[in-house]
């Protein structure tokens, strides 16, 4: 058996693993857990963009996600007493939020590493307080007791309503963003990224307009969070201030980084591991938190460069700190 | 609302003070390993936690014979050394690994992050979710207050300026003055060169972690003794701040972690004067962007050659 055909075997076992898995499950607990993967899967896809494609660290990325929830609140639920259709409110909402995502991108242009990187953070936190303090004196997100009542998606006059649904949009959701961000990648704009990210001057010098790709990658990026933000608030109903905690952006910043980044496949796999982890370790109760951190730093200690490395290894830069002074 | 002004400006600069003791342990790691230490907020809660309990215990003892004076310094070393030993036992087993190996940078970071959840969850755990309240008043009670021009301080507020102060000033004397503080410049500005010229890198990468958690677990008993309340949690906010104190200052730069802070303090005092206190932290980290838009390596600059690459 060849490669390519081993790699085409894989492919269709999952693809089966993936479209059986709901009716194999024990429970409906299960299913949402598995949605709750693929949902968080297309999130870590555009942070995958961001991060893993172009090489700007942003810490701050569940913003993002936070405004599509909550523009997709505004859109669907009484809070003010709009209600628009599914299919009409989703692309307003990865419209708003890939403009958001310019916003915030064009003052860091100028920012390189670790302070982009708090730039975005700052960004993050003060999303997450305007959420939570935005109810004076005019009410737009109704402060710490968040949105409620939000429209169930509806389509073609089916109206999604359990688990299994949701399972299987999201899935429907995670093949389309896997097939975009592989598109990307090997698009103009995707190899303009991935020279910024191995050498910013170099690219400019190139002919790459650097501020342009940069932009297109903090909106693209953001629409991806946009898109799985309106689906998570069309999931749970409701929206609150504390989805969308520093925390979160972590979360997300650890699925890109375990799997293996750069790695489409490792990203999905991340996103496994991360939102799987702490349901495996439930019965462990109060302690799974600390087995979880535990875990992360594990797997960081023994496979620095993610569970599944992609075919091009990062080569270590010359400022990250190599292997040379074992010698010290 | 501008008489409380004066008042707000000192509680300000305490705070400020505390915010600055932090950042230095964020900077003095940034300057050697390029890592944010994520657990470094941790670091800070432990010596809140050690402080509360040494406290406690000799309260309890009839503070076993010491006289009062002697309080505080034996708090503050025992939670310094808390503090100090577990980050140095942090960056040799969370930390070194992956730097000897030559993974990117993101690598410890998320090691960072696995061990501020696990040590998070390991005070949670043992000490329990619930709050613990520092009995500050036996030590510092209420009444004990300066009249400087108008403006009452307390003599509580003074000693944590001034052991802050005292702190970084020891800490400015050990880096401009000693042969440790020599090689840590040295690695921080090439650590290959360093070690050829003789530097002990690791070792010096080691120490520097002990000196940074140190001061952080210093801060935690400041903090503790000011807010008269800890819970296991407290890292996170008071971390994401100092963290934010740091990079104003210009991180990797150990003056410029002390001016952040303050500065950082005043802002958020002068916030809560003339702003909705919601805002708080709004105003702190629209300070931090624009200082950082406007002059992209922080105040007084960064000290870090190059660190631009993911």
């Amino acid at each position: 058996m060849s490669a390519t055909h081993r790699r085409i075997a894989l492919g269709a076992a999952l693809a089966a693993f993936a479209l059986l898995a709901p009716v194999l499950a024990p429970n409906d607990y299960v299913v949402g857990v598995l949605a709750r993967i693929c949902l968080y899967a297309t999130l870590a896809l555009g942070l995958n963009v961001v991060v893993g494609f172009a090489g700007l660290l942003d810490i701050g990325y569940v913003a993002f996600f936070g405004i599509g929830s909550y523009l997709y609140a505004f859109l669907a639920s009484p809070q003010f007493d709009i209600h628009l259709p599914f299919l009409l409110a989703l692309p307003l909402v990865v419209l708003g939020t890939a403009l958001f995502g310019i916003a915030i991108g064009a003052p860091t242009l100028r920012l390189g590493g670790d302070y982009l990187a708090i730039v975005t953070l700052g960004f993050g936190e003060i999303t997450y307080l305007l959420l939570l303090n935005l109810d004076r004196p005019v009410n737009i997100t109704n402060g710490p007791s968040g949105i409620i009542g939000i429209d169930p998606p509806a389509l073609l006059g089916y109206t999604l309503g359990s688990n299994i649904h949701y399972y299987y949009l999201f899935l429907l959701v995670l093949v389309l963003t896997l097939i975009a961000s592989n598109r990307l990648r090997h698009s103009r704009v995707g190899w303009a990224w991935q020279a910024i990210r191995e050498d910013e001057l170099a690219a400019r010098t190139m002919g790459i307009n650097t501020t342009v790709a940069k932009l297109q990658a903090f909106a693209i990026g953001a629409s991806f969070a946009g898109f799985a933000g309106a689906l998570l608030a069309s999931w749970q109903r409701s929206v609150f201030p504390e989805n969308f905690l520093f925390t979160e952006s972590i979360n997300v910043l650890a699925m890109v980084i375990i799997g293996g980044m750069g790695s489409l496949a490792g990203v999905v796999l991340g996103a496994a591991v991360i939102v799987a982890l702490p349901e495996i370790f439930r019965d462990l109760a109060d302690y799974r938190m600390l087995v979880f951190g535990l875990m992360l730093m594990l797997l960081m200690i023994f496979r620095p460069q993610g569970i599944l490395v992609p075919r091009a290894a990062p080569r270590p830069t010359p400022n990250s700190p190599t292997a040379t002074e074992k010698s010290a | 609302m501008l008489g409380i002004l004066p008042q707000q400006l000192v509680f300000g600069l305490a705070l400020g003070a505390v915010y600055g003791l932090i950042a230095l342990g964020y900077t003095m790691v940034y300057g050697v390993l390029l890592m944010i230490n994520f657990a470094h907020g941790e670091l800070f809660t432990i010596g809140a936690y050690v402080g509360w309990g040494v406290l406690a215990w000799l309260i309890n003892t009839q503070l076993g014979g010491l006289h009062p004076a002697w309080v505080l310094p034996l708090l503050l070393l025992m939670a310094m050394s808390a503090s100090g030993l577990l980050g140095m036992a942090l960056e040799r087993f969370a930390y070194r690994p992956l730097y000897l190996r030559g993974a990117t940078r993101l690598g410890p970071l998320i090691s960072a992050v696995g061990a501020s959840i696990f040590l998070q969850n390991a005070i949670m755990l043992t000490q329990g979710a619930r709050m613990k309240v520092y009995m500050t008043n036996l030590l510092f009670p209420r009444s004990w207050t300066v009249q400087v021009g108008g403006v009452r301080i307390s003599a509580l507020v003074l000693v944590m300026i001034s052991v802050a102060m005292l702190l970084m000033w020891g800490l400015h004397l050990l880096v401009q003055r000693t042969t440790l503080g020599r090689c840590m410049r040295a690695v921080a500005e090439d650590r290959e060169v360093a070690a050829v010229m003789g530097v002990n890198v690791r070792r010096v990468i080691s120490l520097t972690f002990l000196l940074g958690s140190a001061l952080g677990g210093a801060a935690g008993v400041l903090v503790g003794l000011y807010y008269t309340q800890i819970d296991f949690f407290m890292g996170y906010s008071a971390g994401l701040k100092a963290f934010t104190a740091a990079v104003l200052g210009g991180i990797g730069n150990i003056r410029g972690a002390m001016l952040g802070g303050l500065l950082l303090g005043v802002i958020e005092s002068l916030a809560v004067t003339f702003l909705n206190p919601a805002y708080r932290d709004v105003v702190a980290f629209v300070v931090l962007i624009l200082v950082l838009v406007f002059r992209p390596t922080g105040l007084l600059g960064e000290s870090v050659p190059h660190a631009n690459k993911v």
